[in-house]
Formats: structure tokens, sequence, C-alpha cells
């Protein structure tokens, strides 16, 4: 299995390929450094990704708060998370970098003021 | 004049409270200038709280934040300086009396005001492009937004605009909308871009492989149909000179359309003033402290030109604020002479337009199409800078020294093969 993607570590956006076998990678291909290198393996094996949403907020100036994952999730649990999200309700007021919420060990920051 | 209408005294008035303008304001009053900041909206922030996303302030602050964090950063230090501001408050028409005597003109919820200044800073940002603009015809139909309606719509007040959706442009705006709707559930059955390359940074294009988004290069959404709601557009690729291939339509079915068809400076009260517009960037025509060719009239942010970083327009903001300290102080900018930047091969835009050789300068330029392993040359100067690769997505930023400016009549900036 190969996977093909551009870096996105840096301006550079080296084309990388990554081949793996058995669930192992065997082979990086096309990055011209080891942080890419890294970024690349890490893409294949466990993808992570920093979630964001909006979370209804009763009494603030606006109807929503907007929040972030204060650390990447990985990829496959993104979908579970935004059920989490979505039944969250918060009352005003809300201080941005607030910590709203903790989902399996993950904190729930606003990014947002209410 | 108007004399019932209370009258405002500042030194400089900012009309936009975007970062760009924030971060003017912020600065003119750091500099002891008499600061009001206009902003028609009712929070501060520009479009940075409906960006809840992370991608902003790398540069600027040295950390990753999403637009509404980098807004409230500034908004804080506003704040804490005691900036004047005031939200709800329109501004109408900018009148230019003489150098040092500017009326802006503006409307709030308790009244019409007109502040005078010594010195403008425009900062209103930039307009979304929509439906008509880009030719898609067809039934009138609800389910139509562009991208920054649906953003709002989602992000401030919580109401997802559709199910199934369709976006017009690849740029960097329409994949995280892509993103934006997939996470909540949305399907998003395409991303249709009429050029044969995706419009936005890499890491952004990345998202359409998270989601599955099929993402149609070289295509365009010509026609919506549906019943009081759009219940299907249609797409039709074209060849290298971006004409329709005939037979080669299709029909997606969708209820909702996002447009996101690129942004242009906002520059309606400027044109009113008679200030020269480039029409590259679709901006004022500026010199180094970013003034229009109006004297005292500033500009700053996407109504400059469009920016892809945050970071590059809070930056603009201050520049435009120092260049309004040394107008008030010296009655004018002045330069002993004007060098014109002049766009070569593979430069689409650039900015600033004159340089006066007295200070080190950012130019801020996009190239026309992409390229890989080129050099960006000044000729006049000897000047040479290897670049892997460019795109017109990714707008390129580069330092000139005051002394290297000095010694040229002219500098013309090209990208090439190297
Ligand atoms: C969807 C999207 C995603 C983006 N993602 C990123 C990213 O990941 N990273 C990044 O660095 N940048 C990103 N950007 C770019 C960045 O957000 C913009 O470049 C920046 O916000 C522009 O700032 P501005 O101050 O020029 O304009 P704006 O933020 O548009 O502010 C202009 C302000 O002027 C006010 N105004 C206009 N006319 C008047 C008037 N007549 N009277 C009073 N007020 C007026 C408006 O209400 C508005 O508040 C993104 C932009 C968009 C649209």
């Amino acid at each position: 299995m190969i996977y093909r993607f551009t870096c996105i570590v840096c301006p550079l956006g080296c084309s990388i390929e990554v081949e793996m076998e058995d669930g192992k990678v065997k082979e990086v291909r096309g990055c011209t450094c080891p942080r890419g290198e890294e970024w690349a393996i890490q893409e294949v094996t466990n993808p992570k990704r920093v979630v964001m949403s909006v979370v209804p907020v009763e009494g603030g100036a606006l109807p929503t708060v907007s929040v972030k994952t204060a650390e990447p999730v990985p990829k496959e649990k993104i979908p579970e998370l935004m059920k989490f999200l979505a039944k969250l309700r918060l009352k005003a007021p809300v201080k941005v970098g607030e910590t709203v919420a903790e989902w399996e060990g993950i904190k729930i920051v606003a990014t947002r003021g209410a | 004049m108007f004399p019932r209408i209370p009258m405002l005294s500042y030194d400089v008035v900012v009309v936009g409270g975007g970062p760009a303008g924030m971060a003017a304001a912020i600065r003119a009053k750091e500099l002891g200038l008499n600061v009001l900041l206009l902003d028609e909206n009712d929070y501060l922030g520009g479009i940075l709280p409906q960006c809840i996303h992370p991608g902003f302030g790398l540069h600027y602050y040295k950390e990753e934040l999403t637009g509404p964090e980098f807004a409230s950063r500034l908004a804080k230090r506003l704040v804490e300086l005691g900036v004047e501001y005031r939200t709800a408050a329109r501004v109408l028409e900018i009148r230019n009396y003489s150098d040092l005597e500017k009326v802006v003109i503006f409307t709030s919820p308790s009244g019409a005001y007109q502040a005078w200044a010594k010195a403008v800073i425009y900062a209103a940002g930039a307009r979304e492009r929509h439906a008509f603009e880009i030719g898609i015809v067809g039934d009138r139909v609800s389910g139509i937004y562009t991208a920054g309606e649906a953003q709002t719509l989602m992000d401030i007040y919580g109401i997802m605009p559709g199910k199934e959706i369709v976006i017009v442009g690849s740029g960097d705006v329409g994949l995280i909308m892509a993103r934006r709707f997939a996470l909540e559930g949305a399907k998003v059955k395409a991303v249709v871009e009429l050029m044969p390359y995706p419009g936005g940074l890499a890491r952004n294009v990345m998202i359409l492989r998270d989601f599955d988004i099929p993402l149609y290069l070289g295509h365009k959404v010509v026609e919506v149909r549906g019943k009081g709601r759009v219940e299907r557009v249609k797409v039709v690729r074209v060849d290298e000179n971006l004409n329709e291939i005939p037979g080669s339509e299709f029909w997606i079915e969708a209820d909702t359309l996002i447009i996101s068809a690129g942004l242009v400076p906002s520059v309606k009260k400027l044109k009113a003033l008679g200030v020269e517009i480039d029409s590259a960037t679709g901006g004022p025509v500026v010199n180094d402290r970013l003034e229009t060719s109006v004297p005292g009239i500033f500009v700053a942010g996407n109504s400059l030109l469009i920016n892809d970083l945050v970071d590059y327009v809070a930056e603009q903001g201050e520049l435009a604020v120092e260049g309004a300290k040394e107008f008030i102080e010296n009655g004018g900018i002045e330069s002993r002479k004007w060098v014109k930047v002049e766009k070569g091969e593979n430069v689409r835009l650039i900015v600033p337009h004159y340089l006066s050789g007295d200070r080190d300068v950012y130019l801020y330029l996009r190239v026309a199409r992409p390229m890989e392993d080129v050099e960006l040359r000044i000729p006049e100067i000897g000047k040479r800078m290897k670049l892997p690769v460019v795109k017109p997505a990714e707008m390129l930023r580069i330092k000139l020294k005051a002394g290297e400016i000095r010694k040229a009549e002219k500098l013309t900036v090209e990208v090439v093969k190297a």
C-alpha cells in the first residue's frame, strides 16, 4: 500500500510517498527534511487533528461559544468527539482559554468568550 | 458641513475593527496619537470571530491560534490601553477637506456623528464575490450562500445552512468550509474548482482527503435548479482556456450551494474620494507607508490587497499608522524620489507600488501561475532569491533594505526559472 500526499510541515510542500507493508512503514520517499518524514509517518500510522466546533451558550452576547481541543485528537475518534460536543450546553460567563469540558482526558477549551 | 451633527476631533480615525484596524488603533495609542476606531458590527474582530479553525498568528504571536483567539488578544490590548472605539458605528462617507483635515461621517445607535481627523486609516476588509459575478444562472431558490454567510450562520449563530453541499471554489475559505460542514455531519458532495490546480494551501487541501470529499479541478458550476430550495446544480468541464467543453455537463443533487469564489477589497469609500485603484489587487495604489494617492488616507489589511495571513494584515495596520504619525508631524509624507515597483515575469500583483528608500520595506506579491525551482529577481539591484515552489495561493513577502531601494530608478520584480 502506497500513500501519497503533499507535506504541510512547511511551505515547500514536498510530494511524499509512504510505502506500507503489513501495517508497518517500509519506506518514505520524497521528503527533504526529517520533520517531514516524521510527519508523514504519523500521518499514515496515527493521524491526529485539532478539532473545532461551536457550542450553544445561554446569556452571552452571541448565541454560541467557539471551542477547540487543547491537543490533537486521533482522526478516527473525531466523529465520536463531535457527538459529545453536540450535546454540550454552556452558560455565560465563559472566558477565552477556559476549559469548558473534558472528553477522554482531552480538554475542550473556549476560543471565544461569552 | 452639518451644524446639527455632533463633532468629534482626533488625530487618527480608523475605519474597520478587524485585525488591520485593531492593530492600527493599538499602535496609534502606543505612539501617543488621539485615535478613534469605528466598526459597523456589534463586536470587534472583523471576520475573525467566525473563523473558528486554527491557523492564525504563527508569525505575529509565534503561536497557533484560532481566529476568535487572535481577535480577543488584540481586543484585550485595545481595552488595556484605553483605545476609544465604537461598534455598531457605520461609516457612510469620508471627506477630504485638506491634507490635515478629514471628516469621517458615521451613524451609530445614538445618532449621526462627524469625526474630524488629521489622517484616516481605512481598514474595511473585503467583500465576497457572489453567484451572479461568476456567471451562475438558474432558479431563484434559497440555499445559495457565500462562504462567509454560511460561516457566520454556523459559527456565530449555530445554525446549519444545509445537509447536502456543493462548494464552488477550492481556495482556503472553500476548503475550510468543506471541513466545517463535514465535521458537523453534512455531506459535502463536491468542491468544484475552475482552475486546473487547487486554490488553497496544501494543509487545507488535505482536508478533502480527511473527509473523502471529491474535488473537480478544471470544472465550473453553471446552473442551479430547484423549487423553492436548491435541488441540483449543473457542473461542466472547462478546457485550458477555461471555455466550457460541450457535452461534458453533469448534475449533482444538493440542497445547498456555497460560493467561495474569492474576495475583493472593499474600496467604495476610497473610490468616492478619488483614490487611485490598482486593477491587479483591486485595492488602492500605495507608497511604502501604505498611503493612498490622496494624502493622509492610509489603507491596511484586505482593503489594501487580499491577504492569506492575518499576521501580515496586522503588520500592515501598524505600518499604516506609523505613516499617519509621520504625516501628521511633518504635514505630509515626503520623499526625495519615489522608486516605482513594476511587475515582471509571472508576477500577478505587488504592493506597495512606490518606495521612498527611506526605510526598509516588505513587498507583498502573488504569482500568476504555479512554478517549481524558481528565482525571484530584481535585476536593477541584482537581487536574487531561490524559491523551490511558488503558487498563486501563497502570498510571498520579501524584505528590501532602504539602501538597496535608494540605488535604483525603478524596481522590476520577476519570478523566473532558476
Ligand atoms: C474563511 C477564512 C479563513 C481564513 N483563514 C485564515 C487562516 O487560517 N490564517 C490566517 O492567518 N488568515 C486567515 N484568513 C485571513 C484573515 O482572516 C484576513 O486576512 C483578515 O481577517 C483580514 O482583516 P481585515 O482587518 O483587513 O478585514 P476584516 O476582518 O474583514 O475587518 C474589516 C472590518 O471593517 C468593518 N467595516 C467595513 N466597512 C465599514 C464601514 N463602512 N463602517 C464601519 N466598519 C466597516 C467590517 O465590519 C469588519 O469588521 C481567513 C479568512 C477567511 C475569510
